[in-house]
């Protein structure tokens, strides 16, 4: 066959495939919003820890409600809506298959995802939790979710099984596993018998220190299924879409696919270092932990290598920035999570804002870094535009976020360290040097700082649906495009 | 790499892999907590909660206090001189589900029971900062005002025995007196006392003649850390 005759038969291939786009404007139409709610339910309690005054002594908005709304939101909504939006559009492209299941499936998806967010979230600000955190939803919730979840699981195995392509791409390995693992983590930490079928409360099935275990070893694997492998299959196809380059190594990915899940899953008893939990326990815990670093920088490695012969476009492209430092974020934050699994690093930072601070770095630095990349990149295909209406607003989204989270990180890690060290500190006549109440108002002036950063946080993101609604409107900006500047050296390719 | 391209070729094959794998870590920690019996001590003293404390318990983690408290003391020399001996597997035995918590915005109340009275638990409810000026804890006056709904205060004692939880016929069949009981301290307690020994039992809102989410809460509190009489436990009883 001649090259002219094969690129038309490809195309052929390629246009006979109907691809359905709509699930994936939706989820991502959905991922923005969530995104801005869960931002602004951060920022709000994050005052709420500096100005109490700001609780209301109301039932539905006092931080004990208010934080799991945020957790949930910005996790299970806005990463979440991300992860199905991104993996459906990845797993068609990647397979040259329109979704298992048709429109009616993923719309059912679409729908009842939303709705099992909706009754977690509702339920929170009522009251109805379990108290095991990132699952707090109760039994009724949880059994809806178990139903959306395994639709989930057949639309993307059925795309797959329909692909036109011999092999299964690597970004679609990491989907499947975090789709298959998190139905098991959140089945099995969800256990419950319901009081009566026309109430909400249930009890867990387990109890003390197997329901602890249980439930980090299932919110350790939130971060690593959820919140990792998820999002490094997004990484995995839009890196690469992007720098309009293949991945660095195919060795690598395979090597450090099978090693990060298997080591992942271990992790959760660094949760409970010195705890009630037996010690056996805590050191494999920590141990796997430690381990767990290689894996994690094999994809951070992987990611940015594959800017080999790309990196000028770091100049020129702001969405690339954003996902490399999406991969920086990542980097930092698997291997400051292995130095506070280690039991004496962990004394001090356990109980502080030390692991706030942690979290965030990897939740905002990684997780919506990386889906922000992945909306600017999507919603001009999804909306068959030129361009995005400004590239300029991403770069400035880029840097109001960044210095959001360089203020929030930073600021809990000094608050962190400074009341794990006044909790431990003795007077010269061996008592306690501090009553717990004087380590609280110490807090104050980095709470404050904290707030800031997540309110710069919130407003660059007010700036992406700015950009994205005028984007899907057709609009264009004015504006001078970024060029690399005359006579820059071009690396050899 | 020849041989991964079974797992890249056939997505059953990838997905029975990835199955494979993510078992071993959590069968290896889990299963041993419910196979070697020393996970949990073998002390004396703790008990299911009684109703009121369980209803109190249900109203700790409706106003998500977990969230900001932790009931977990570690075995670290500072937190026991803070809190008190350090918290035991056993003491949680009954929890479904746990409170241990993970962050400290507040102090620890593994052992708050009996620290402070029930006047300063119900000052302090209603408006933290009037006893702890520096505190940054929400208001909870409401809990004062919400009477404490128990209708169906048995069958939430059913649903624990259900799950492991050791409530006799007994306990159940009395569940909804001993409730009332327990904040009134004019009433017969005897029955109350000899099923859930070490029971606090007043009128912990201070609200005559009404029970309200204050005085379940107060109560639950103020059994936290107490089932457990630490003079009596040796070393020998506390190997994990």
């Amino acid at each position: 066959m001649t090259t002219a005759a094969m690129t038309a038969d490809h195309a052929a291939a390629r246009g006979a495939v109907d691809y359905d786009e709509g699930v994936v404007r939706l989820f991502t139409i959905a991922t923005v919003f969530w995104g801005v709610v869960g931002f602004l339910v951060g920022v709000v309690i994050a005052l709420q820890l500096a100005f109490p005054v700001l609780n209301l002594d109301l039932p539905w908005t006092s931080f004990g409600r208010l934080r799991p709304v945020h957790t949930s939101a910005v996790i299970f909504a806005f990463g979440g809506n991300a992860l199905l939006g991104t993996s459906l559009y990845v797993v068609q492209r990647t397979c040259k298959a329109s979704l298992f299941g048709g429109p009616g499936l993923a719309r059912f998806l679409f729908w009842g995802y939303q709705v099992f967010i909706v009754l977690a979230a509702s339920g929170y600000v009522l009251g109805i939790t379990q108290s095991k955190e990132y699952a707090e939803p109760e039994w009724y919730v949880d059994l809806w979710l178990t139903l959306v979840w395994v639709v989930y699981l057949i639309v993307f195995m059925g795309t797959i099984m329909r692909r036109r392509e011999p092999h299964i791409y690597v970004a679609n390995w990491f989907y499947l596993a975090f789709i298959v693992t998190v139905a098991l983590l959140h089945i099995v930490n969800n256990l419950a018998v319901p009081v009566s079928f026309g109430g909400a409360k249930s009890y867990i099935l387990w109890s003390g220190v197997q329901d602890a275990l249980t439930q980090w070893w299932y919110a350790h694997n939130a971060v690593g299924f959820f919140l990792t492998a998820g999002f490094l299959g997004m990484m995995y196809y839009f890196v690469p879409k992007q720098a309009e380059r293949p991945i660095y190594s195919y060795r690598l990915s395979v090597v450090h696919f099978w090693s990060l899940i298997f080591l992942y899953i271990w992790a959760g008893p660094h949760h409970l270092h010195y705890t009630a939990l037996p010690e056996w326990a805590q050191i494999l815990g920590m141990t796997f932990s430690i381990m767990l670093w290689m894996p994690s920088w094999g994809g951070m490695i992987n990611g940015l290598m594959t800017l080999s012969g790309a990196w000028h476009k770091l100049r020129t492209d702001p969405i690339l920035r954003m996902l490399v430092a999406a991969l920086g974020f990542y980097g930092m934050s698997t291997f400051e999570g292995p130095v506070m699994s280690i039991r004496a690093v962990n004394s001090l930072s356990h109980y502080t804002d030390w692991t706030i601070g942690h979290v965030h770095s990897g939740a905002l630095g990684w997780v919506a870094m990386v889906s922000f990349g992945a909306v600017y990149y999507l919603v001009p295909r999804l909306w068959h535009r030129e361009r995005l209406y400004s590239v300029r607003f991403v770069s400035y989204h880029f840097w109001i976020s960044t210095v959001g989270i360089v203020l929030y990180i930073t600021s809990m890690w000094v608050s962190g360290i400074l009341q794990g060290l006044m909790w431990r500190a003795y007077d010269e006549l061996g008592f306690l040097q501090y009553s717990f109440v004087e380590t609280v108002e110490a807090m104050h002036p980095f709470y404050v700082i904290r707030a800031g950063g997540g309110l710069l946080f919130f407003l660059g993101s007010l700036l992406m649906v700015y950009n994205l609604w005028r984007t899907a409107r057709g609009d264009l900006r004015d504006e001078k495009p970024y060029v690399a500047p005359v006579g820059a050296a071009q690396p050899a390719e | 790499m020849k041989w991964h391209a079974i797992f890249e070729k056939n997505v059953i094959v990838l997905l029975v892999g990835i199955l494979v794998t993510i078992a071993i870590g959590g069968i290896v920690e889990i299963v041993p907590l419910y196979t070697i019996e020393s996970t949990v001590e073998r002390v004396k003293g703790v008990r299911p909660y009684s109703p009121l404390e369980l209803a109190g318990r249900n109203i700790y983690i409706r106003e998500g206090c977990y969230v900001c408290h932790s009931q977990m003391i570690r075995a670290l020399r500072d937190e026991v001189e803070r809190y008190g001996p350090y918290s035991l597997a056993a003491e949680s035995m009954y929890d479904h589900p746990f409170q241990w918590g993970s962050k400290r915005t507040g102090p620890d109340l593994a052992r708050v029971g009996g620290k402070y009275s029930n006047e300063w638990h119900a000052l302090h409810m209603a408006d933290p900062r009037s006893v702890v000026p520096e505190s940054i804890m929400p208001g909870y006056s409401f809990l004062a005002e919400w009477d404490l709904g128990y209708e169906d205060i048995a069958a939430h004692l059913e649903t624990n025995r259900t799950v492991g939880v050791p409530y006799s016929d007994e306990m159940i069949e009395n569940a909804a007196a001993d409730l009332a009981a327990q904040a009134d301290p004019d009433a017969d307690t005897e029955g109350l006392l000899a099923r859930y020994p070490n029971a606090a039992i007043s009128d912990f809102d201070g609200d005559t003649g009404r029970l309200t989410e204050l005085d379940a809460l107060i109560a639950y509190l103020q059994i936290l850390g107490r089932m457990v009489d630490f003079t009596d436990v040796t070393a020998e009883d506390l190997k994990q």
